[in-house]
């Protein structure tokens, strides 16, 4: 393997790592939180919300959208360690 | 002023911005028409992708579907926004790089095969079709409730302004009217929900207004208020569904997969320059979503629990005008069955009076909520805005992908840029009056064909584009066979529960529990299987498909969306 493609693996395989924790998130607070354990979560009360209700119409969103701007934010610093970046 | 006369001069100002947009920025080249010219900056990108992607479902519907589903409308939610988290990682930053035109352009290069385009093109065309008729029926019905004229001419009168600024602007004319109907249909949408929050709780935020007590001093939640409402009427629990948790998952998985492989949202990340933009962007749009689906199951909460206190055990003779107007519309009817001139509205469907279409809700709640004229005429002036922005993006997908994936890379590979660029706007022509017939004439089935497009581009789309960026040695034998495969299931499990075809089934015929609706999870997970045991029997891809692969899985060097 030439120097070019062990920086391009490397860097892809960083990236794969990434997602994978990202989507385990992404997993957790909505099939996890709003779906799998909805119940067990309802007995715990936020103010009027109960807490597996929020997920599911709320929480889950919230946390998407964090979501995508850690991951501009990782991919970015990514980006200039390897040289990526423009 | 009357609410006419405002929604006559809301309507108006908003359809002159929209029209003089298209004019100052109409397109000069298949360039400009397919990707605008490629150089969108990523706040107007974001801007046009959340209005593509928010539909007249997501305005008028989603809100009303909620507040009679209760937690079950949680689906659309999680669906909707997960699926768009999918897309931001998953997709959106390769398809970029990549740098083409369509989603057909990257199955029919990266699976090396015409067949695979072919493929592409069909699914394309389908998803974008009916969701284009759902669209031109929200305008039809906007129409004729505000306007008061009939649906046809509205769904017409539609049909000529989405015409407009779709075949003279391509898609730098669309990109530009998106962002100002993004800003349309945000402050329409949160201008009512704001005003209503106040009103029921004090709290000016309806995201926490919705879990806040209620303003008459009883100290109660709003929700708990809600769900004992809904159990004294005989309903659930409003914040308990009635579906299985294995359909939840399952419908939530689907719409997830499936709105991450919709065609119109894809090719918005081409517009931008680089793929950091591309990134950049997708949290831009999601974010700019996230306020309207954020507020939507608000809305959901107050207004069922204005409707009920409005109706409930009411004197019909007593109910207030909207109640008639809404009536006349045919979305809303009384049956007085036990004849004491009261409303009954209740679970039990021999006992239950009142019936109302799920579209009603947040087209009547400023009305309900007694709001001033200027905001009900707001309100239609939002909802025209949702369904005229993702109308104008599905007829370009449809256009470019005849156009330029049919014509330009299958009949005829000579045709010249200008010549591209009239067949592309005569078929956009063309694509307008099919839609607008099915706008006039919608088929019986709807809803039916609404959830087979998201069940196809999750059985179709999702797979094969995933597995072409994150599996290198996946063939054009394994995808082609995983996306037909996951197709005719979806196609098979579709008509046999919702048309009765290859003998029909109910309920407790379908398999692991499963909904259609839910049922391009597993479609897509036998695409996925197909694929991946198809792929051990046949040959690896050619070695330039293999270095396309590790190529768009850099960011540098993205370049403009170009065909080489």
């Amino acid at each position: 393997m030439s120097e070019k493609q062990k920086k391009a693996s490397a860097y892809w395989k960083e990236n794969v790592g990434y997602l994978f924790i990202l989507l385990t998130i992404w997993f957790i607070v909505s099939f996890g939180a709003g779906i799998l354990f909805k119940e067990s979560l309802d007995t715990i009360k936020i103010g009027g919300f109960k807490l597996g209700f929020w997920f599911a119409q709320q929480g889950s969103i919230y946390v998407f959208v964090i979501l995508i701007f850690v991951y501009v934010r990782l991919m970015n610093k990514l980006d200039k360690k390897y040289n990526y970046n423009e | 002023m009357s609410v006419q006369t405002w929604t006559y001069i809301l309507v108006g100002l908003t359809f002159a911005l929209y029209i003089g947009i298209a004019i100052w920025s109409r397109a000069g080249s298949t360039k400009d028409f397919y990707v605008a010219g490629g150089g969108v900056s990523p706040l107007a990108n974001g801007m046009a992708t959340a209005a593509d992607w928010m539909s007249a479902a997501s305005f008028i519907s989603m809100a009303g579907i909620i507040s009679f589903a209760g937690y079950d409308g949680s689906v659309y939610l999680m669906g909707w926004t997960g699926g768009y988290v999918l897309l931001a990682l998953l997709l959106a930053p390769y398809l970029r790089k990549f740098g083409k035109f369509t989603v057909p352009d990257f199955i029919g290069d990266r699976y090396y095969s015409k067949t695979a385009r072919i493929v592409a093109v069909l699914c394309a065309l389908i998803v974008s079709f009916t969701y284009v008729a759902g669209q031109m029926r929200g305008v039809g019905v906007v129409f004729s409730r505000f306007l008061q004229v009939d649906i046809n001419t509205g769904v017409i009168i539609g049909m000529i302004i989405v015409l407009f600024y779709a075949v003279l602007g391509g898609m730098k004319g669309i990109t530009y009217t998106q962002v100002a109907q993004y800003c349309v249909l945000i402050f329409a949408f949160m201008v009512p929900a704001i005003f209503i929050s106040i009103q029921m709780t004090g709290n000016p935020i309806p995201q926490l207004g919705m879990g806040s007590t209620l303003n008459d001093g009883s100290g109660t939640f709003l929700l708990d208020k809600l769900d004992g409402l809904s159990t004294e009427l005989g309903f659930n629990e409003y914040t308990n569904g009635s579906k299985s948790m294995a359909d939840v998952f399952a419908i939530t998985l689907a719409l997830m997969v499936g709105t991450a492989g919709l065609p119109h949202v894809i090719v918005r990340f081409f517009t931008v320059k680089k793929v950091k933009d591309a990134r950049k962007s997708a949290g831009l749009a999601l974010l700019l979503i996230a306020i309207l689906y954020t507020t939507a199951p608000a809305v959901s909460v107050f207004a069922k629990t204005n409707l009920i206190n409005t109706v409930s055990n009411e004197e019909y003779t007593s109910m207030p005008v909207w109640f008639k107007n809404w009536e006349e519309t045919g979305l809303l009817s009384f049956d007085d069955k036990n004849e004491d001139g009261k409303i009954q509205y209740v679970a039990d469907k021999s006992k239950n009076e009142l019936t109302i279409d799920n579209d009603i809700m947040v087209l009547a709640n400023p009305e309900i909520a007694n709001l001033p004229a200027w905001v009900i005429a707001l309100v239609a002036a939002g909802a025209l805005a949702a369904a005229l922005s993702t109308a104008a993006g599905l007829l370009l997908v449809i256009s470019a992908s005849v156009s330029h994936d049919l014509v330009k890379k299958v009949f005829n590979p000579n045709i010249s840029d200008k010549a591209e660029l009239w067949v592309a706007r005569g078929a956009a022509t063309v694509a307008v009056v099919i839609a607008g017939y099915f706008g006039i004439n919608p088929p019986g089935f709807v809803a039916a064909v609404v959830a087979l497009a998201f069940g196809l581009a999750a059985a179709s789309f999702f797979p094969a584009i995933v597995l072409g960026i994150f599996y290198k040695k996946m063939n054009k034998e394994g995808a082609i066979s995983g996306m037909v495969i996951g197709i005719v299931l979806m196609l098979y499990y579709m008509t046999k529960f919702k048309f009765g075809w290859f003998g029909g089934g109910t309920p407790a015929n379908w398999w692991f529990g499963i909904s259609p609706e839910g049922f391009g999870s597993i479609a897509m997970i036998a695409n996925f299987i197909v694929a991946i045991i198809v792929l051990q029997f046949t040959p690896e891809p050619p070695k330039e498909v293999q270095e396309i692969v590790e190529n768009i899985r850099i960011p540098s060097g993205a370049g403009d969306a170009a065909e080489h």
